[in-house]
């Protein structure tokens, strides 16, 4: 039985689909059998930051339609064998997707995969509602700032009330909290809500702080999901949350400005 | 309205019993492990430790009664003492434990003597609803129909929680969440959102919370803007009433 992993927001824009990527690919390359699913259909982009958008022929709409089998709108990624993603359609709308399609799909991809990631859209209507609804954990992405808290609140309020295990009574999706696009130096400088604002409002299980990084968007420039840029900040963080979400133990980076890493030192001498 | 006292001619008054209504948290079980009610209270207290300190408390029983499991009652004194709580009375037990209790000076409580008998219910999950509140109901109410809540979960943006009696909650109330109560409402943790009191026009409703941060909080549908509370009672433990049709917050 796979782990159904949503990657949510409610706000739009803060980095699910980078997280997701990262994620997959992170899981994949610790030897997990993983498949991302793109969700948001009509704005797909998930096969962008894999850089598989030209090998797309069917996709997740042609499989809930049953106008393709599952194996055939599975795309093997190039870099990591374990690596399959599932893209949305560019065509078709959200309506596309039924609750009763998506659960099938789920459901036959539970019995080959270890874990299946969910790329939610933003907002709360159906798209976002299907991502999350049969999830058992749930990755919350939020940015230091008060409407993205606010959304994300939101949306746990959905997730403890609305998916199928609250529907059932079951025990409640596992939640989990990447702050993303964090900057220590905004954060000291009042700009930016920090860590324990955030927490103040959300209390929930931090996995990680992915901090503000150019190489993020040097990585989906070129197809390339920042995880796989060891060097990168970004991708560094992603590892942690990768390593940290499958039990390992490590201590948080990337919260507070003055680390005396290499930048540190170039700024200290000024 | 006071018990006549039978008073021997020309003695000086000295006692005099009245009927009068405190209120007091009740703490409501559905488990019968004290490690696990312990550690749970733990967690609660730590989140307004003043509030609860020696705070009397009732217990009650009746879910477990109904569910035919008896709880030590020993031990479950015991440990609400060890955490600084003063048990004095329990409800809805079962024989036995009512006889414990009075060896333990606790006193029992029965249904026949309250004014309004604690309605028992699940802890609820907490919901989000999308409707609006029902038509407005006539004030009388059997007793059967009124419901109080329980809530042990955070109350997110978007939450709304209605009940027809009292609503506790235990947990924070976050900015865009709103608690609705046709009688009290009390919050011991961070009340960030918005809680109405007595909806059905009850006036003598109250809202109690341990840290208010409220964005909106309203009694009888008399209301007032966080922008309108006095700065020094942000995060303070109050009370919020009608006085005259005038919304009053008093630091408690
Ligand atoms: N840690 C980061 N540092 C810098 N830029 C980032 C970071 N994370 C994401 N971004 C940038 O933010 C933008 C949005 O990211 P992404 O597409 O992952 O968000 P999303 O939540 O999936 O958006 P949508 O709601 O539209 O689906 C992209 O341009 C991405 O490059
Ligand atoms: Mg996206």
């Amino acid at each position: 039985m796979a782990r159904i992993i949503v990657v949510t927001s409610g706000k739009g824009g803060v980095g699910k689909t980078t997280t997701s990527a990262a994620v997959a690919m992170g899981l994949a390359k610790k030897g997990h059998k993983t498949v991302v699913i793109d969700f948001d259909v009509g704005l797909r982009n998930l096969d962008l930051i894999l850089g598989c958008e030209r090998r797309v022929v069917y996709d997740f709409v042609n499989v809930i339609h049953n106008e393709s089998t599952l194996n055939q709108a599975l795309i093997r990624d190039k870099r990591c064998g374990e690596l399959y993603i599932l893209p949305a359609s560019q065509t078709r709308d959200k309506d596309a997707l039924t609750e009763e399609g998506v659960g099938r799909v789920l459901e036959e991809l539970s019995k080959d995969f270890e874990y299946i990631i969910c790329d939610s859209p933003a907002g709360i209507e159906r798209g976002a509602h299907l991502a999350m609804y049969f999830a058992d954990d749930a990755f919350i992405v939020t940015n230091p700032e008060v409407s993205s808290v606010r959304d994300s609140d939101r949306m746990l309020g959905i997730l403890a009330s609305k998916s199928r295990r609250a529907e059932k009574g079951e025990e409640p999706i596992k939640e989990f909290l990447l702050l993303s696009r964090y900057s220590p130096e905004r954060v000291k400088l009042g700009e930016m809500l920090s860590v324990d604002d955030v927490q103040e409002i959300l209390s929930l299980h931090l996995l990680g702080v992915v901090p503000e990084s150019k190489s993020v968007l040097n990585a989906s420039n070129s197809g390339i999901p920042v995880i796989l840029d060891e060097q990168s900040d970004a991708g560094q963080a992603y590892s942690d949350i990768v390593a940290r979400y499958l039990g390992e133990d490590k201590p948080h980076r990337f919260i507070d400005a003055e680390k005396k890493g290499l930048f540190g030192k170039l700024f200290r001498g000024k | 309205m006071s018990i006549d006292s039978t008073l021997i001619s020309n003695q000086k008054v000295a006692v005099e019993i009245k009927s009068s209504a405190f209120n007091i948290p009740a703490l409501i079980l559905s488990s019968h492990s004290i490690v696990e009610i312990k550690q749970q209270l733990q967690k609660k207290i730590l989140q307004a430790p003043e509030f609860f300190k020696n705070s009397p408390l009732l217990i009650e029983l009746h879910e477990l009664t109904e569910q035919q499991v008896e709880i030590d009652l020993r031990s479950l004194i015991k440990t609400l003492r060890s955490l600084h709580l003063i048990p004095i009375a329990i409800s809805g037990a079962t024989r036995k434990q009512n006889s414990i209790a009075i060896e333990l000076g606790i006193a029992v409580q029965t249904k026949h003597i309250l004014i309004e008998p604690p309605v028992v219910e699940k802890i609820p999950a907490v919901e989000e609803v999308t409707e609006k509140i029902e038509s407005i109901e006539p004030l009388t109410k059997t007793v059967s129909e009124i419901e109080n809540k329980l809530i042990m979960q955070p109350v997110r943006s978007g939450q709304r929680i209605y009940t027809k009696g009292d609503l506790t909650v235990l947990a924070p109330v976050n900015p865009g969440a709103e608690l609705i109560a046709e009688g009290n409402i009390h919050i011991y943790a961070p009340m960030r959102g918005r809680a109405l009191a007595g909806v059905q026009g009850n006036t003598k409703s109250c809202i109690f919370c341990s840290d208010l941060q409220a964005e909106l909080v309203s009694i009888a549908g008399v209301y007032r803007l966080s922008e309108d509370f006095d700065k020094s009672l942000r995060q303070k433990l109050v009370q919020i009433y009608l006085h005259d049709q005038t919304l009053l917050i008093k630091k408690l």
